[in-house]
């Protein structure tokens, strides 16, 4: 089974984001790492070499810092990697990245495209649909497990408020991996080293062809303003946990 | 301008943030000064437009047929084209639900059209529609606009409009049956069974008082002091989903989209930083106090109270003072 595996790079988590000029966050002094919804994506592929033999290929777009994720990947078990580069990717719209994306996947003609649910920093959620769409493949989106039953798929998909659903797809099929689908792996030293081996090729994103129609643009990003006026409580941890259940109790008399 | 709402119904029964998209469907409407039609798309859900054509808007769409009765996002999006071919909108508003995420993005690009998703807001200056997104997990927000021609699609997270706020009409409006042509051949993916993994052990909503765990518990070993809160409070034990997702808590304890929606009087988030996922699943609580290491956590946009502080400081005082309280 050949499986392509998306993954972005986005900001580490406790990374301060300090806004910069125009629709973006200043990029020095910030860690990245691989969007965590992705993480459980890149596993499930893993899951499925290990089970149903095959390979997995790593794909990521992006400036060349995103070559670290894809190296990441490789440690962790996949087989090799694809970065398309382009140091103004983050200013793709959904369906600019899910065209350049599509490019670049064709030519791989995988069996299977996961990708996750949505990422970290844009989280448009659209990715994996509109590769899908693209690639003239169907699609089923928060997966929460996988089985493969020949030339098709039995997919659990989640529904809203604990609610699931079987759905089965022929392969070619592109899924998106819902968070928690599995208890994601750490790179072993062999793998990292095994990884060093690994091919990662690069491929220019202007060179894939795909046409960029905008259709929408991000005019400014801001920090939100307040739409409910926080009290903070200082003091010493005695202190203000004291003052917490004084204000509980007498001024919005909950306990 | 031409809008269209898109309704979501699971076996005639209303998925209600369709109707909060519909107050800002009216709401839109009403300062562009333009035409509102709403669809609803299934089969034998005839009473369900009939109940939307209540309310204030010019008409309603009704779409069925067999191939619909289950949603597949084949079936829906071939459905949805042929009646934006005919109906002839140019903003085309859904709530961001789980259904509306499978199957938008890929109606829009069939299109040639771009969707912007999961808005909390919009902005309408002078005509023009700026539609409010959240980015980098709420820590910013970005204003977003439509390039190129219509229609443009846009769908709206749950809990950014009041559904109580949907206008009522001074008469029915009409009900305009869409023939739609599918055929089986055109879906690809089978739906099957619809089922829920366990039965609901604790029901979350109904408790006062919630006590709530997030990533900065850190541990698992970590759990039993925050249970203890949660009993000395006189409340229950929840979490936001990354905690489920490790297993540390059970998935019915899980609060945001893809948990439960709670509202208690008091709801306390230790170290949880304020995911949107995580948000819209408890921002109706009466009292919000959070604790969290980040005085930037998003969760202290929704907070009456906050501690920026260390929980594992923290919490055992608050443990110490209510055990104090009670044994006086």
């Amino acid at each position: 089974m050949k499986i392509v595996v998306c993954i972005k790079q986005v900001p580490a988590k406790d990374a301060p984001l300090v806004i910069a000029e125009g629709t973006w966050i200043r990029e020095t002094d910030i860690g990245f790492e691989m969007n965590e919804p992705d993480s459980f994506a890149l596993e499930e592929a893993l899951r499925l070499k290990e089970k149903h033999t095959g390979e997995v290929i790593a794909v990521s777009m992006g400036p060349e810092r995103v070559k670290q994720t894809i190296k990441e990947a490789l440690a962790k078990g996949a087989d090799r990697g694809v970065h398309i580069a382009d140091d103004k990717s983050h200013l793709l719209d959904p369906l600019g990245a899910a065209k350049s994306l599509a490019a670049a996947i064709e030519r791989e003609k995988p069996d299977l495209v996961l990708t996750g649910l949505q990422s970290d920093d844009h989280g448009f959620g659209q990715t994996g649909v509109l590769l899908a769409d693209r690639l003239g493949l169907p699609h089923a989106t928060l997966i929460m497990q996988i089985g493969v039953e020949g030339d098709h798929l039995r997919v659990k998909r989640e529904l809203e408020a604990g609610w699931f659903q079987w759905v089965e797809l022929p392969l070619p099929a592109v899924l998106t991996i819902q968070s928690g689908i599995n208890k994601v792996r750490y790179a072993t030293l062999k793998g990292i080293m095994a990884a060093k081996k690994k091919e990662i090729v690069t491929i220019a994103r202007e060179s894939l062809g795909a046409t960029y129609d905008p259709t929408q643009r991000i005019e400014r990003i801001y920090v939100p303003t307040k739409t409910k006026k926080t009290e903070f409580l200082t003091g010493t941890p005695k202190e203000s946990a004291v003052k917490l259940l004084e204000k509980l109790k007498h001024e919005a008399r909950v306990l | 301008m031409n809008i269209l709402l898109i309704t979501e119904q699971r076996e005639g029964k209303w998925n209600r943030t369709s109707f909060e998209t519909l107050a800002a469907a009216q709401q839109i409407a009403n300062e562009t000064n333009s035409r509102l039609a709403g669809a609803v798309i299934g089969k034998g859900v005839a009473n369900l437009a009939s109940e939307l054509a209540a309310s204030k808007i010019d008409e309603v769409l009704l779409i069925e047929h067999d191939l619909l009765a289950a949603y597949t996002p084949d079936g829906f999006t071939i459905a949805l084209t042929q009646a934006i071919a005919q109906a002839k909108p140019d903003l085309i508003l859904l709530p961001h639900t789980y259904q509306v995420r499978d199957f938008a993005p890929k109606l829009a690009a069939s299109l040639g059209k771009g969707m912007i998703g999961d808005c909390i807001g919009y902005r309408n200056e002078n005509g023009k529609l700026i539609f409010v997104r959240q980015m980098f997990q709420g820590k910013t927000v970005a204003d977003v606009v439509f390039e190129g021609a219509s229609p443009w699609f846009a769908t709206f997270q749950a809990g950014a409009f009041r559904a109580d706020l949907v206008a009522q009409g001074a008469s029915k409006a009409p009900v305009t049956p869409v023939p739609v042509e599918l055929s089986a051949a055109q879906i690809r993916t089978k739906p099957l069974e619809i089922f829920r993994e366990a039965k609901q052990a604790v029901d979350l909503t109904q408790a006062p008082i919630l006590v709530s765990v997030g990533r900065g518990i850190k541990a698992p070993e970590n759990i039993p002091m925050a249970e203890k809160l949660a009993h000395l409070l006189g409340g229950e034990l929840s979490a936001s989903r990354p905690i489920c997702d490790e297993g540390w808590l059970p998935m019915d304890r899980q609060i945001g989209s893809s948990g439960q929606t709670v509202a208690p009087k008091l709801y306390l988030a230790l170290g949880i930083s304020g995911a949107i996922q995580h948000v819209v699943g408890m921002k109706g609580s009466r009292t919000i106090a959070a604790i969290n290491k980040d005085q930037n956590a998003p969760i202290f946009e929704v907070a009456d109270y906050g501690i920026v502080g260390d929980l594992f400081e923290v919490v055992p005082a608050l443990i110490e003072e209510l055990e104090k309280s009670k044994s006086s």
